[in-house]
C-alpha cells in the first residue's frame, strides 16, 4: 500500500488531460472518445478502491460500470451515425 | 511484503502508466481517428495491467482468497473484448458523420472500399425484379 499515491496520482492526471479534451474537443465526436477514456480509467479506479478498501462488493461495482458504459457509448455511437 | 504482493504493485504501476499515456495521445493527436487510435489501445494495456494486477496483489495480503484474482480477470476480459468493439463504433460514426480526415493522412481504404462497392452493382443486373 505504499505507491498507492503514484497510482492515483497518475489516475488522476489522465482524468485532467481527458477532461481537458471534453471541453476542447472541436467535434461531439472528439468529446465522445474523451468520455469512453474517462469510463476505462474510472473502472480501473474503482478496482483500485476495492483493494484500498478491502471490500470485494467494489469489483461487482466495476463490472456492471462497464457493461453501462460499453452500452451508452454503443447507443451514442449509433446515434452519431444516424441509425437509432 | 511477500513476492505475489510485488509482482501486482509492479503490474498496478505499469498499468496507471499505460492510462497517463492515454490521456497523453488523447491530447497530443491532432485529428479524431489518431486520438481513437492511441487512446484506445493503451488504455485497454492499462486496464488488463491494473484489473491483474489488483487480483494478484490481493492474493498476497491477508484477507485477499482466489475470488479476487477471478473476478478481475472477468473484469479484464471483459474491457479487452469490448474497448475495440466501442472504438469501432465510434470511428464509424466519425467517418459516416463526415469528419474530414487530418490534412497530413495519405491512405484513406474505407472511402477506396466503399467508392468500389458503389460502382460494382451498376455493372451487375439486378435480380427478382417484379412487373
Amino acid at each position: 500500500m505504499i505507491g498507492i499515491n503514484i497510482y492515483l496520482a497518475l489516475i488522476a492526471i489522465a482524468t485532467l488531460l481527458s477532461v481537458y479534451r471534453v471541453f476542447r474537443g472541436p467535434t461531439t465526436v472528439d468529446r465522445l472518445v474523451a468520455v469512453d477514456i474517462m469510463t476505462t480509467i474510472t473502472a480501473g479506479l474503482m478496482v483500485l478502491f476495492a483493494l484500498y478498501y478491502k471490500r470485494m462488493i467494489f469489483l461487482d461495482v466495476a463490472l456492471v460500470y462497464a457493461i453501462l458504459a460499453f452500452g451508452g457509448v454503443i447507443a451514442f455511437a449509433r446515434y452519431m451515425e444516424g441509425g437509432l | 511484503m511477500n513476492a505475489l504482493a510485488a509482482i501486482g504493485e509492479a503490474l498496478v504501476l505499469i498499468g496507471t502508466f499505460f492510462y497517463f499515456l492515454s490521456a497523453l495521445g488523447l491530447i497530443r493527436m491532432p485529428d479524431v481517428y489518431n486520438r481513437m487510435q492511441t487512446s484506445t489501445k493503451s488504455a485497454t494495456l492499462g486496464s488488463l495491467g491494473v484489473m491483474v494486477g489488483v487480483g494478484i496483489w490481493a492474493l498476497g495480503t491477508d484477507f485477499g482468497s482466489a475470488a479476487w484474482l477471478t473476478k478481475t480477470v472477468v473484469i479484464a476480459v471483459f474491457l479487452l473484448l469490448t474497448n475495440p468493439i466501442s472504438a469501432h463504433a465510434l470511428i464509424r460514426a466519425a467517418y459516416k458523420s463526415g469528419i474530414p480526415l487530418w490534412e497530413g493522412s495519405v491512405v484513406d481504404k474505407y472511402r477506396e472500399h466503399i467508392e468500389a462497392k458503389a460502382k460494382a452493382p451498376e455493372e451487375t443486373p439486378k435480380e427478382g425484379g417484379e412487373e
